[in-house]
């Protein structure tokens, strides 16, 4: 049996009594265990220490997701576990996106994803927005039932590095294709990366409708993207 | 009372409210099935056999048959797929696709009454899929959601299930031959799917009068131990009026549950089904009456 009974030894924490080093190990712990409140705390108290945006997001949020991502990928922690971190994670993110963006700090990515037209399954690209969310992506999800013209104007308005595609149907996955080809002959193919998703997709389908990746469920997309972003990026700075 | 009734040449399987619960096997899908989906886009059923074979000893009432393979040509393999496993076994099938042409292919082959999977409430899908599931005199699965997509309200998804109910009342096809798909949706993710389902259940089985299916297993979507929470969700929504389930009866926890709410709900008059099941097979071999099973002896006329 587990012993489930509270460690009687065990003292309400106060975050700002720690030092810098703990403290961020404790945010690690916190995002893992999903505490939102207790991140905006240790986030706010960095940030009063005079710590900048960027360091805050890096070292603690976007280093402790990673470690949930890990064992999510590994099957430690679960669908409901993993949800609870990113909505922690998120309300880190809450204060210090205005700062990062005055600061004009490069963001970890920005993501379009939508399910294509004739598709209305929604749920497993809903998982997926929210856990790029909690990896630090800001995500603009444009819902289900998308047509090409959709796609262009998010990209239009929002600028990602992404664009994200979901469809569960052997019927509506061809609709990828189409989004593709109209960024070819647009003559920006090139400006994003594509990944695609949904139960009938396969690495074959992807590679054959010229996507950048399948991605098999939410944390290989999030692997995959935070991954694309940097090689991305590597090549812009070498060019 | 409402009771669907579909077959195959020789075998007959009756879904409802006072019927046993009905398992329909999920496994001949080659949706997240890598092997199983290069096997039969190359023609090689031997998977699609041992798996037909597999659910019917397990005790599946009727087989879900399903060819989604991407780039392959879905109608040709579905149709194969359909005559092979009805020289197989005499249990009625589901034809499932959302490839209309593929729906048409497996029906055009089918021997007896199958099921088709699916309808939904898009416009579009009602107007090409019912005039197949009249035309080979069939019954359909209709699930609950429409072009605005899957509503997290449940009297939402019951009012769409009510529009297609309806419609294919508009095409000659009655009541008992739909079956209401509601929409499991992950637990892990929205914590009232499951009271969702039940309201649902309810709702149909009172006012609509029709009977119901799943996708059973979709309810534990990312979270451990998915067959003991899935039978416990198979279980409760008996309880709340579903009488088919489309699961993987390779799973002794969910044949488990079905038969067990079976005995619950008194569908199995005496336990008989399941004493029969789950009766000690030691105890059997040193019965007091050993050598006597063979049954009553009646005379010879």
């Amino acid at each position: 049996m587990e012993d489930n009974t509270p460690d009687q030894t065990e003292e309400e924490l106060d975050l700002s009594t720690l030092a810098d080093e703990e403290l961020v190990e404790q945010m690690h712990d916190d995002l893992y265990d999903g505490l939102k409140e207790e991140i905006e705390e240790g986030t706010n108290i960095l940030l009063g220490r005079g710590w900048e945006a960027g360091k805050v997001l890096d070292q603690a949020l976007v280093e402790g997701m990673r470690i949930v991502g890990i064992d999510f990928r590994d099957g430690i922690l679960f669908v409901p576990e993993v949800l609870m971190s990113a909505n922690a994670m998120k309300g880190g993110m809450a204060i210090l996106r205005p700062l990062l963006a005055e600061t004009g700090a490069q963001s970890i990515g920005k993501v379009v994803i939508g399910t294509v037209k004739g598709d209305i399954h929604d749920i497993g690209k809903n998982l997926v927005a929210m856990m790029l969310e909690g990896a630090g992506f800001e995500v603009i999800n444009i819902g289900i039932n998308n047509g090409v013209e959709n796609y262009l104007e998010a990209i239009e308005e929002h600028k990602p590095d992404i664009i994200g595609m979901s469809a569960l149907l052997t019927t509506t996955m061809p609709y990828m294709k189409v989004v593709i080809d109209t960024l070819i002959e647009q003559g920006m193919r090139k400006d994003f990366i594509v990944l695609v998703g949904g139960a009938p997709l396969n690495e074959e389908f992807a590679q054959a409708i010229g996507a950048d990746a399948y991605c098999r469920d939410a944390s290989v997309a999030v692997e995959t993207a935070q991954q694309l972003v940097l090689e991305r990026r590597g090549q812009a700075a070498l060019a | 009372m409402t009771v669907t009734v579909v077959s195959s040449p020789t075998r007959e399987v009756r879904i409802g409210f006072d019927e046993p619960f009905c398992i329909i096997g999920e496994r001949i899908n080659p949706t997240g099935r890598k092997m199983l989906a290069e096997e039969m886009r190359n023609g090689d059923y031997s998977r699609v056999e041992s798996d037909t074979l597999a659910q019917v000893a397990a005790g599946a009432h009727m087989l879900d048959v399903n060819a989604g393979i991407p780039l392959a040509d879905e109608p040709k393999i579905l149709a194969e797929c359909v005559q092979l496993i009805q020289s197989l076994t005499d249990v009625p099938l589901s034809i499932d696709s959302s490839i209309v042409a593929a729906l048409e292919s497996g029906l055009s082959v089918y021997q007896g009454k199958p099921l088709v999977n699916s309808v939904t409430g898009e416009e579009e899908r009602l107007e090409s899929v019912l005039p197949l599931v009249k035309k080979y005199g069939a019954a359909v699965v209709a699930i609950s959601n429409d072009e605005t997509g899957i509503s997290e309200d449940p009297d939402i998804r019951f009012s769409i299930a009510k529009k297609i109910v309806e419609r294919a009342e508009d095409h000659g096809i009655t009541r008992a031959d739909i079956i209401v798909d509601p929409l499991v949706m992950p637990i892990g993710a929205i914590n009232t799917a499951g009271r969702q389902v039940m309201h649902i259940v309810k709702r149909l089985r009172e006012e609509l009068q029709v009977n119901t299916t799943c996708g059973a297993s979709n309810v534990s979507f990312g979270l451990p131990n998915r067959h003991g929470l899935n039978a416990a969700f198979l279980a409760m929504t008996i309880g709340a009026g579903l009488t088919s389930a489309i699961t993987n009866p390779l799973h002794p926890e969910m044949m488990q549950a079905a038969l067990g709410a079976d005995v619950m709900m008194g569908h199995d008059p005496h336990c008989r089904r399941w004493v029969q099941k789950y009766r000690d097979p030691q105890a059997v071999n040193g019965a007091a009456r050993a050598g006597r099973r063979s049954g009553r002896r009646r005379a010879v006329r």
